[in-house]
């Protein structure tokens, strides 16, 4: 099993195409939407985990390149800039998932990029625009 | 025994003063005693990095040619007004001022990109703005339109001051309604969804000498990443708040104005702010040391997160209307742990205040003493204490009503 926080992007023509339901009927994947934007005639996203046997994950994000969809890792759209947070730690009690994060006992504040679901959640909350989500 | 400011000065120059962080010195004191440790100790350094509203800078930019009288004026640095009310080219940036054309909460929550307190940071990063100004020129002054680039450097004075920093103490902010609030003490999520605090607790300045028994006018402190100095109490200053027994104040209570060089300052200790739904401010670094004078003010310095309490605030009903009374007191330490139980919920707790900053402040402020490049200063004068009768006063609102004079009550 393997599984992977993925960001796709489609251009309008790809609008609409079932991409989900064929990811999970034909090639057998576990998808989780995380979240979800889909602007009639413009863009959509989908920020997406994926699961599957590896064969069954390649074979499926083969499927969705090879349609015109762009699929990016998460990771790469969220950065957190460890010169601009003051580690005040105003957004951690805000983070669902604990992607950000406080070491009680120095109190210092650290992202851990693969528990971030780019909720945005986090951006009103830091004053110091140290999160940038970008899509 | 007691030890004089002089003395612990002559031990600095000689590079044998015994310092110690204002966290540090809680083991200190558990291992040694404080008979022993007083003797020993020769100052304790505090700090503090946290949003400060009642912050702003004065410039002199020097004069153009043909003289303009920036006095009666208005004049903007990228596009932030400035207070122009002085003799011709002085000027005052308050940290919370916005651009005129920024949308404030006409779309809510507004967004506050940039202010005063950004302003004041890209002028300390060494950072060219725009000073745009227009006057109604005379005939000593008649010039009536300037633009330029201008940076910190290029200023005769640049001068950080601020009316009420360092607050000793303050509210812990909840919200009680059913919709989420945006406020100076963050986004509060409805029903005591989450909780914030703004302090450094146990590394606090005037939480370690809750009687300013050592701080005063003339201290002269760590400001900004700079030399900075305690100029008077600051404004709000509420001393004669109830207090534990061990003297510290259960909520806001003091406060400091203070002003430093902008010149030697760094960006990294003044940074600007946008608060989501309210406004601009700037965060600032603070360290002030205190000189162990006898066992009283080492005691003082071993405050605990544990031993220091703050009152719980709703910010949606009682802090607007100025409803008193708290929610709860909670501990410093049960806020660092991450969550606080109020009105028999479980909340999660987040801090405006950098605790991690703060012990950074107070270990280069050891730092400077202890090689030598940073003296104490003798204060001139004490700041009101609790017995001062010194009271934060509300607005006794007298209605204007035709114009006529109403009876004070």
């Amino acid at each position: 099993m393997a599984t992977k926080r993925l960001v796709f992007n489609f251009p309008p023509n790809l609008i609409e195409q079932p991409l989900t339901y064929q990811l999970i009927t034909d090639h057998k994947l576990k998808v989780n939407i995380l979240r979800a934007r889909v602007t009639p005639r413009e863009r959509g996203r989908l920020v997406v985990e994926v699961s599957g046997s590896k064969k069954n994950l390649d074979a499926g994000l083969k499927y969705a390149s090879d349609l015109g969809v762009e699929v990016k890792p998460l990771a790469q759209n969220v950065q957190w800039s460890e010169e601009r947070c003051i580690e005040c730690t105003a957004c951690t009690s805000i983070c669902p998932t604990g992607a950000l994060s406080v070491e009680r006992e120095q109190m210092r504040v650290s992202f851990n990029e693969d528990k971030c679901i780019a909720c945005e959640l986090c951006l009103p909350t830091c004053p110091y625009e140290a999160v940038q989500i970008i899509f | 025994m007691a030890k004089t400011i002089q003395e612990i000065n002559e031990k600095i120059k000689k590079g044998k003063a015994v310092v110690y962080t204002a966290e540090e010195i809680i083991d200190v004191v558990k291992k040694k005693g404080v008979k022993k440790a007083a003797a020993e100790v020769d100052l304790v350094t505090t700090g503090t990095f946290a949003p400060m509203c009642s912050s702003g800078a004065y410039f002199n930019p020097g004069h153009a040619n043909p003289r303009i009288k920036l006095g009666g004026g208005q004049v903007t640095l990228n596009d932030v007004p400035v207070y122009t009310g002085f003799a011709a080219v002085d000027f005052l940036v308050g940290a919370t001022a916005i651009p005129d054309d920024d949308p404030r909460n006409k779309i809510y929550p507004g967004k506050f990109p940039y202010g005063g307190g950004h302003l004041i940071e890209d002028l300390v990063a060494g950072k060219d703005v725009r000073l745009v100004a227009r006057a109604y020129g005379t005939d000593c002054y008649p010039r009536r339109k300037l633009e330029t680039w201008i940076r910190l450097e290029d200023m005769n004075e640049a001068v950080l001051f601020n009316t009420r920093n360092a607050y000793q103490n303050y509210n812990v902010a909840v919200n009680l309604s059913d919709r989420i609030i945006h406020t100076y003490m963050g986004v509060l999520h409805p029903e005591l969804r989450n909780a914030t605090y703004c302090s450094a607790g146990q590394l606090s300045p005037l939480l370690n000498d809750p009687f300013y028994r050592t701080i005063g006018v003339g201290t002269r402190i760590f400001l900004g990443g700079g030399i900075g100095y305690v100029v008077e109490r600051g404004t709000q200053h509420n001393p004669s708040v109830p207090r534990t027994e061990q003297g510290v104040p259960r909520m806001g209570a003091g406060t400091l104005a203070l002003m430093g060089d902008l010149k030697q300052m760094s960006n990294r200790w003044l940074r600007g702010a946008s608060f989501v739904g309210y406004g601009v401010t700037l965060a600032v670094g603070i360290g002030i040391p205190i000189p162990i004078l006898d066992e009283e003010t080492l005691r003082f310095t071993t405050v605990t997160d544990a031993d220091i309490v703050a009152q719980v605030v709703d910010y949606s009903e009682a802090y607007p209307k100025c409803v008193p009374g708290s929610l709860g007191e909670v501990s410093y330490a049960q806020l660092k742990s991450g969550s606080v139980t109020v009105n028999g919920k479980e909340i999660p707790t987040a801090g405006l205040s950098s605790y991690a900053r703060a012990r950074e402040v107070a270990g280069i402020l050891k730092d400077w003493v202890e090689t030598g490049s940073f003296l104490l200063s003798e204060p001139v004068a004490p700041l009101p204490s609790a017995d001062s009768g010194v009271q934060f006063k509300p607005l006794n609102e007298r209605p204007i009503v035709n114009n006529n004079k109403v009876a004070v009550n």
